[in-house]
């Protein structure tokens, strides 16, 4: 059983083909490239390095935010129409939780950020239940949110927290907030891993249609969010019609 | 199936509509998928880019199966994939990429970038067959250009708006006049009842280029509207709409028996949405009677003059025709895609 896996949620890009236990070839930059032109030579690339063809990869995963819109669009565009016109099944994970899995073995709270600007943040907290077989548990539910509120959130929780991801701008006020509960994951752990994406969806219930998956942006537009001001409970779909 | 068929899967996501299309030997549409967001972008008075790309993630796949589905036909009778990477929104453009990138690795097709406004031509090939040269107005929301082909495939631009698309005018004025989005449909309906009462200003006739300008003429209608609003005055919609479309078409009209003269062709396309406006087809065939032009003048029909995915799939049979190169698999959107223009006609 191969899987491929993509995550294209930010500036980094990350493509891997792994089997059960392990990664036969990975493929990774975080150069400002354009997701459209560098994600189908990458996959590409990392196939023709595993020695295999795309007809024979049995499973797709990919990271669908939240990040950057047109960044997670591309990724969960090219994954879902690779396996549904290939037939195979497809698993979508929340790409914060993709950053969280590179820190093990570790109790500590995991943080994993993007920058939303505004002093705002995509965020989520997870730690691993370090059992027989290791879970990585969702503490706080991924969001958009203050700075702020998150390491208010953290700080109530009492326990020491690993910050990865797009932690760089907010290193000083992390700090400012925390201490010495703060710690900073590594620079290469601050970057998303196709292959640990890939690992994590093994176990992962693929989606039931793949015609309807999309993006988690877990962020309306600002149009939306005007017009809903003036006309809460109206207007409903289907906003997409066939003609 | 016979492998002696050509088969073409295209897409088109540029603007508002995801569209998948098989195109059989370049003029015969197996099937023609459109799912249209007009219902989101209504709340919002005009096409919302970010709330586009979104959209076209929901409907692509689904339009890409039921494009197949109808057409009875399977990967391997495919001959190659289009799309669509400009011009348009990019983010919009880059869902149709992705996915036509996706199905073209997936299945060893080779892969056909499609200039937007080219496929916008092409839908007169379902029409009839083309003879060159020929000249073809290209009317939208984004576009308002004359351009002449010396041949299959050639594009040369002899005249452009320098300012507003023609169907970008229509947007504005039919939000002063309370029209919904898009307007021009009502606004045409609106001017076959009324009169051209305002004597709107036609821009650029008197002078000898071919290209276009709409500032004017809408600057022009909302002036009128606002003296009118502050003088508590209410003007007759259906007379304004009807002056407004009068002198669109006319300055539509006659820089396109300006550019006539200049090149002399047999056919003339009129391509685009705004080819849908009966307004302007009613205008073109009485003026190409009363100037007694021998010219097949060709309108898509209606429903090949808005986005579609086999307009698409029918320019890149022309481009497969001539041989033009493959897209590699870092293909991407060019937002601002266009044709080139002539040098003969530069002012
Ligand atoms: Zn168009």
């Amino acid at each position: 059983m191969y899987e491929l896996a993509i995550d294209t949620s930010n500036r980094p890009l990350s493509v891997a083909v792994v089997d059960e236990t392990t990664v036969l070839a990975s493929f990774e930059t975080n150069q400002k490239l354009t997701h459209s032109e560098t994600l189908m030579p990458a996959v590409d690339q990392v196939l023709k390095a595993s020695g295999l063809s795309i007809n024979d990869i049995d499973r797709f995963a990919v990271a669908m935010g939240p990040g950057s819109y047109t960044g997670i669009r591309i990724g969960v565009t090219t994954a879902k129409t690779l396996a549904w016109t290939l037939g195979k099944p497809l698993v979508g994970l929340s790409s914060l939780r993709v950053l969280a899995s590179n820190v093990t073995p570790s109790p500590k709270l995991l943080v994993p950020l993007m920058d939303a600007r505004r002093d705002n943040v995509f965020a989520g907290i997870y730690q691993w239940a370090l059992g027989q077989d290791w879970q990585l548990l969702n503490v706080l539910q991924d969001q958009h949110l203050a700075l702020t509120q998150l390491l208010a959130e953290i700080k109530a929780l009492g326990q020491p927290a690993i910050f990865m991801g797009a932690v760089a701008p907010f290193r000083q006020q992390i700090f400012a907030a925390l201490g010495q509960q703060a710690e900073f994951a590594t620079p290469f752990n601050d970057l998303p891993h196709a292959a640990n994406l890939a690992m994590l969806a093994w176990q992962a219930e693929p989606v039931a249609d793949i015609h309807s998956f999309t993006p988690n942006y877990l962020r309306k537009t600002e149009a939306e969010v005007n017009w809903l001001k003036d006309h809460e409970g109206e207007g409903h779909g289907p906003y997409v019609q066939e003609v | 199936m016979s492998s002696t068929r050509e088969l073409i899967l295209a897409i088109e996501s540029s603007c508002d509509e995801t569209s998948v299309a098989v195109v059989l030997d370049g003029h015969i549409i197996l099937s023609n998928i459109i799912a249209t967001q007009i219902n989101s972008h209504k709340r919002f008075g005009g096409v919302v880019p970010e709330i586009a790309s979104r959209h076209h993630v929901e409907a692509i796949t689904i339009c890409a199966q039921e494009a197949l589905e109808q057409a009875h036909v399977d990967y391997s009778d495919l001959t190659a994939v289009a799309v669509t990477y400009g011009p348009g929104l990019v983010g919009a453009l880059l869902i149709g990429i992705s996915a036509a990138k996706a199905i073209a690795y997936a299945h060893q097709l080779p892969l056909i970038p499609v200039n937007h406004m080219a496929g916008h031509m092409y839908a007169a090939a379902f029409v009839t067959e083309l003879h060159y040269p020929l000249l073809a107005l290209l009317v939208s929301g984004g576009h308002t250009e004359l351009v002449y082909m010396k041949a299959a495939g050639e594009f040369e631009i002899v005249g452009d708006t320098r300012d507003d698309a023609v169907g970008e005018a229509y947007d504005k004025v039919g939000r002063v006049l309370g029209v919904p989005y898009p307007a021009g449909k009502t606004i045409d309906e609106m001017a076959h009842q009324g009169q051209d009462t305002f004597n709107f200003p036609r821009a650029m006739l008197q002078e000898h280029n071919l290209d276009f300008s709409f500032s004017g003429l809408k600057s022009a209608f909302i002036n009128t509207v606002h003296h009118a609003d502050q003088k508590q005055e209410t003007l007759n919609a259906n007379d304004l709409a009807a002056s407004f479309q009068a002198s669109c078409t006319d300055i539509l009209v006659g820089k396109t028996l300006e550019a006539l003269a200049k090149f002399p062709v047999q056919q003339l396309i009129v391509a685009g949405g705004v080819a849908a406006n009966l307004g302007l087809r009613e205008q073109l065939k009485a003026a190409l009677t009363a100037n007694q032009l021998d010219i097949e003048l060709i309108f898509p029909p209606l429903r090949l003059c808005g986005d579609n995915g086999a307009m698409i799939g029918a320019a890149a049979h022309v481009m497969l025709a001539r041989k033009e190169p493959f897209a590699g698999l870092d293909l991407n959107a060019d937002p601002s895609l266009s044709f080139d223009y002539g040098e003969t006609v530069q002012v």
